[in-house]
């Protein structure tokens, strides 16, 4: 049996702390230790990105990463993005626009087009769907997640705007 | 989807990386990013009983330019390559392959070395670095060494890098003129059908020097000198394109698989080298 590992992580602004072997995968810690469950699992080769989370300011696919080498992260998963009362823009804009049916793709577009948008806060259609192409979606065929995604940048940017 | 168990080890410098390679021998990996070992090891296509996370060794996540040279630590990651404004002046053509390579995601985590490293033929940095005679510098227990990029790779993953040693950093002259790689794919994050690196440089209406590479076409990537040479003193009209796509397509050893057979392959070779070499030749 190979030795634990002592992990530390701090997950959406809560400090967790346990014990894990070393071959539990990022996604599982999440859903099946922390209970956080908004990240899927959609395939088995890193394509889909139903995992994505946000860890030390990278949008990484928690599928593909060892928990030794989450250890000491921060990480930002679509719980830590907003409330049911207060939600996150990008949360209010897919509802808004229509981009999501069935959920499964959501948390992980979501909390990759909150990275997207910090990174570059104007993009054009072209660079959100090339920023969001790790992201596979089998519902919506992209045109209104591709809405609402500008749509959350130019209310996020009027907003910063307004507060200046 | 679930690895087979293994002990993690995350050591802070590389004498403790080298150390527990010498101990363990074949048993042992290092990672950087974990973007094509983790994959196979969730297939159990890999097995790894003892894996080392380079992540915290120091020095071998910076990119400096400077005296003609440019040099990238083999921890730099994809996106790294895209985000770096100096890199992008001086060597355009990193930030155009590394565009075409997987994902957002897996290009936050994915790093340059693991690319090379790795001796997928699939992996677009080999034909690209083998474009720009980069050399990779190889740490082991008896110290270092440095590899042309057009001597590492020997079928597909294998390398000249030995089971213990590192490859810590590329280094590259600063190239010159026009670039283009150009890859043709099924779709975002697929590996090449066929890709070209190109760089080529202009004496007036002349071409002065070629380098010509390409990716995925045989169990290792092809630089192909006679391609290079067939574009050199010409005006880079359509016979000497012509001329340096059938040198490489002699070079090439294409396999059939889901990108298509064979003939397919070769004729897409000839069509994305002769856009790339155009491209390249529109910017020199």
């Amino acid at each position: 049996m190979p030795e634990k590992l002592h992990i530390k992580l701090n997950v959406n602004g809560k400090s967790e702390e346990f014990l894990a072997e070393p071959r539990e995968l990022l996604i599982h810690t999440l859903r099946e230790r922390l209970r956080v469950t908004g990240p899927h699992i959609g395939c088995d080769s890193s394509h889909c990105g139903a995992c994505t989370v946000t860890l030390n300011g990278k949008s990484v696919k928690s599928c593909t990463m060892f928990i030794g080498q989450a250890n000491g992260a921060e990480i930002t998963t679509i719980e830590g993005l907003g409330t049911p009362d207060a939600l996150h823009v990008l949360q209010e804009s897919f509802r808004e626009h229509h981009g999501l049916q069935c959920g499964f793709c959501t948390p992980g577009m979501i909390t990759r087009a909150a990275k997207l948008l910090e990174e570059n806060p104007s993009p054009s259609e072209e660079e959100v769907r090339f920023g969001m192409a790790g992201n596979i979606c089998r519902c919506t065929g992209y045109q209104n997640i591709v809405k609402s995604i500008l749509a959350a940048a130019s209310e996020m940017n009027a907003a910063k705007e307004a507060a200046e | 989807m679930i690895p087979a168990a293994f002990d993690y080890y995350r050591p802070k410098d590389m004498a403790g990386v080298l150390a527990l390679l010498q101990e363990h021998g074949d048993d042992a990996r290092v990672m950087a990013g974990g973007h094509s070992l983790i994959p196979m090891m969730k297939l159990r296509m890999a097995e790894v009983p003892h894996l080392i996370d380079l992540q915290d060794v120091p020095g071998m996540s910076e990119i400096s330019i400077g005296d003609g040279k440019i040099r990238i630590g083999a921890l730099v990651t994809q996106h790294d390559i895209i985000a770096h404004e100096g890199l992008a002046q001086s060597a355009p053509i990193l930030r155009e392959a590394a565009m075409q390579i997987a994902d957002p995601q897996v290009r936050y985590m994915g790093t340059v070395g693991g690319n090379l490293a790795n001796g997928d033929p699939g992996n677009d940095m080999p034909g690209l670095m083998q474009c720009l005679d980069a050399q990779f510098t190889l740490v082991g227990a008896d110290g270092e060494r440095s590899v042309a990029a057009r001597e590492f790779y020997e079928a597909a993953y294998m390398t000249a890098r030995a089971d213990d040693e590192v490859l810590t950093e590329i280094t590259l002259a600063t190239p010159n003129g026009g670039y283009a790689y150009e890859k043709q794919k099924r779709k975002i994050g697929d590996y090449a059908t066929a890709a070209a690196a190109v760089q080529i440089t202009r004496d007036g209406s002349r071409c002065a020097s070629a380098s010509i590479a390409m990716t995925n076409l045989s169990d290792v990537p092809v630089w192909s000198q006679s391609a290079g040479s067939a574009l050199v003193d010409t005006e880079v009209g359509s016979d000497a394109i012509k001329a340096a796509v059938a040198y490489m397509l002699d070079e090439i050893d294409p396999t059939e698989d889901n990108r298509g057979p064979v003939a397919f392959k070769r004729h897409v070779a000839g069509a994305i080298l002769t856009r790339a070499i155009q491209r390249a030749w529109s910017r020199a």
